[in-house]
């Protein structure tokens, strides 16, 4: 495959017989591509398209057969109101709101000591957090599960519902998303802060400025990008959890969709019409999110997997 | 007063992370109601495997031994030529967004994807419509526990399981798909930090883009290789969502971390449970080791 042929100069105006024979040359490289683009999109596009089909025709003929006229939103309203999908949403976005603002606000706090306030031991502490970043989640469940046992409060939290805290409870979901998003969080903000010019930083020590106010005043404006991409990545994590959910939130009214989802694989795993349909509810968000914030993503990415 | 900045974050890691990781090597030692002390007969289970039909702990190990290897060796190439081949081209953002999206949805969406693309009825399942489309049988993709080269001759409900399994392979591939987006999006970042002048030079010295991508890029972008690669195998190593939701680790496609969940839950045997996880932790760390040096080395730098 020819991989680079020389491109025209944008200035000047090449002849018409090199723009061909230059486009001809790069056919391969477009096929190649395009081919990578769409073979990975037809997983997905079959799953869209089958959520606006009836069931009928779904277990009888492939998507590919599908026509625009015989689409409806049947399917959807099957999900939305009859399997509890429209509960789950909002459960949803219960648990991950929250769950993601705390990481934000807990890891800020610590990534700014990590890289601003000298300490002894602080490059080893450092160290130790980056080290949690590999630890199995799923060997902390029956640990915290036990310790969670034991606190419950078996009250009914006002407004959302649930136990105060503990198991079947959203304070409790809270705190474990955070936990578990904090080591790559601090990792992240820290690296970005330690970024930022040192004389900034110190000349506003010198007229007298608290840490606090450097934190609150300086490095958190100058860190949006950092922060979003985080929280991003924290949405998108807390959002398309099963693991958590699955342990730690017993009780049907809380389920995220993630969960419901899975339950209703168990109990109607042919059932396309309604799987595909609850799987791109459950998609939407983050879609959505994806695409608004695709800059701060592929930062986040990269801040995470590289320095700086 | 650094104290009380971290003091919050610290409290959080202690009691999810710190605490539950050091009372599962206590709960390895200990039975499977964790109340008498066993040594490390858990232990000498995985390596003996005595209940195979109950939790094939072989099989298990087998299994992300070769998910560790597949999945890395494929998804890190396939990145890197795509990087180097979406660089190419005008419509680089819309190519990469594709790729990538598999990495912005749940585990849980791709398994219903996947359910419904590898469908054995092919005129419902895409992929075993395009297998007979060209002359193939439909294949129980998810369930076939065969040697995928048996696949192209013929098949038989008494076959044996083959250290190599067709499903385990099916399995991969999708963890391929959801996972090419991230090496290509870093990759392709690193691409971008690729002096052009450098690049130009060596083709006015008539060197061909193979020998460029040989002898340029690769070595340049050695780091960032090193960075998507040991990402890649730990994701690899903990891989336990998508396999739990696909096939739940049936027909032979346990991971250990599905295994893992599958004895402390199910079978509700602790023991057994918390030496699987302990195995899986020690598996990590000489790759944690590796990143700790690695991030060292960049501080000093």
């Amino acid at each position: 495959m020819s991989l680079g042929v020389p491109v025209p100069a944008r200035e000047g105006r090449p002849a018409l017989g090199y723009w061909f024979r230059a486009t001809w040359a790069r056919l391969p490289l477009h096929a190649a591509v395009i081919g990578f683009a769409v073979l990975w999109s037809v997983p997905t596009v079959a799953l869209l398209i089958s959520s606006f089909r009836e069931p009928s025709a779904i277990a009888s003929s492939g998507w590919w057969t599908a026509t625009v006229d015989t689409l409806t939103l049947d399917n959807y309203r099957t999900v939305l109101d009859q399997r509890g999908m429209g509960r789950s949403f909002i459960n949803s976005v219960l648990i991950t709101l929250p769950a993601t603002a705390l990481v934000v606000l807990v890891a800020s706090g610590a990534a700014y000591a990590f890289a601003w306030m000298p300490f002894r031991g602080r490059g080893l502490l450092f160290l130790v957090v980056v080290g949690l970043l590999v630890v199995p989640l799923q060997m902390t469940l029956i640990p915290v599960l036990r310790l969670y046992a034991a606190m419950t409060v078996n009250e009914e939290l006002p407004l959302l519902g649930g136990n105060v805290f503990g198991i079947n409870s959203f304070t409790g979901i809270w705190l474990a998303h955070a936990a578990y998003g904090m080591p790559f969080a601090i990792f992240l903000l820290r690296n970005f802060f330690s970024s930022l010019p040192r004389d900034l930083i110190e000349a506003a020590k010198l007229d007298g400025a608290s840490e606090w106010q450097v934190f609150w005043r300086i490095v958190l404006p100058l860190s949006v990008p950092a922060l979003a991409a985080l929280g991003i990545f924290q949405f998108l994590w807390t959002w398309n959890d099963l693991l958590i959910a699955l342990v730690l939130l017993g009780d049907p009214d809380l389920a995220p969709m993630t969960l419901r989802i899975t339950n209703l694989v168990g109990s109607f795993g042919s059932s396309y019409q309604l799987l595909t349909a609850a799987a791109f509810i459950s998609m939407a968000l983050p879609l959505v999110v994806f695409f608004a914030f695709q800059r701060f993503f592929v930062q986040g990415i990269l801040a995470g997997a590289t320095k700086g | 007063m650094p104290w009380l900045w971290m003091l919050p974050a610290l409290l959080l890691l202690a009691t999810f992370l710190v605490y539950p990781g050091i009372d599962t090597f206590r709960r390895s030692v200990l039975d499977a109601r964790s109340d008498g002390f066993v040594g490390l007969d858990n232990y000498q289970a995985i390596i003996e495997n005595p209940n195979p039909l109950v939790a094939d702990t072989h099989s298990a190990l087998a299994n992300n031994a070769m998910w560790l290897v597949l999945f890395t060796a494929v998804t890190v190439p396939l990145g890197l030529v795509l990087a180097v081949l979406t660089g190419r081209v005008r419509y680089e953002a819309a190519a990469k967004s594709a790729i990538f999206i598999p990495m912005a949805i749940s585990f849980v969406a791709a398994s219903v994807i996947w359910r419904f693309m590898l469908e054995f009825n092919p005129s419902v399942g895409t992929v075993n419509a395009v297998v007979t489309e060209f002359g193939g049988q439909p294949t129980a993709w998810l369930q076939d526990t065969g040697a995928p080269q048996t696949w192209l001759t013929e098949r038989g409900p008494d076959e044996i399981p083959g250290p190599v399994q067709l499903n385990n392979l099916v399995l991969i591939t999708v963890g391929v798909w959801m996972w090419t987006g991230f090496a290509l999006v870093v990759l392709s970042a690193g691409l971008k930090g690729i002096s052009t002048e450098m690049l130009e030079a060596a083709r006015v010295d008539g060197a061909n883009e193979w020998q460029i991508f040989r002898h340029i890029i690769v070595p340049t972008l050695r780091p960032v290789i090193v960075v998507v690669t040991v990402t890649l195998l730990i994701n690899a190593l903990k891989i336990f969502d998508l396999v739990w939701v696909i096939t739940g680790g049936r027909f032979q496609t346990d991971v250990v971390a599905t295994l893992f969940f599958k004895q402390s839950f199910i079978n509700r045997d602790f023991g057994a449970g918390a030496a699987l996880a302990v195995v899986l932790l020690l598996a990590v760390v000489p790759l944690m080791l590796l990143n700790i040096r690695r991030f060292q080395s960049e501080e000093a730098a």
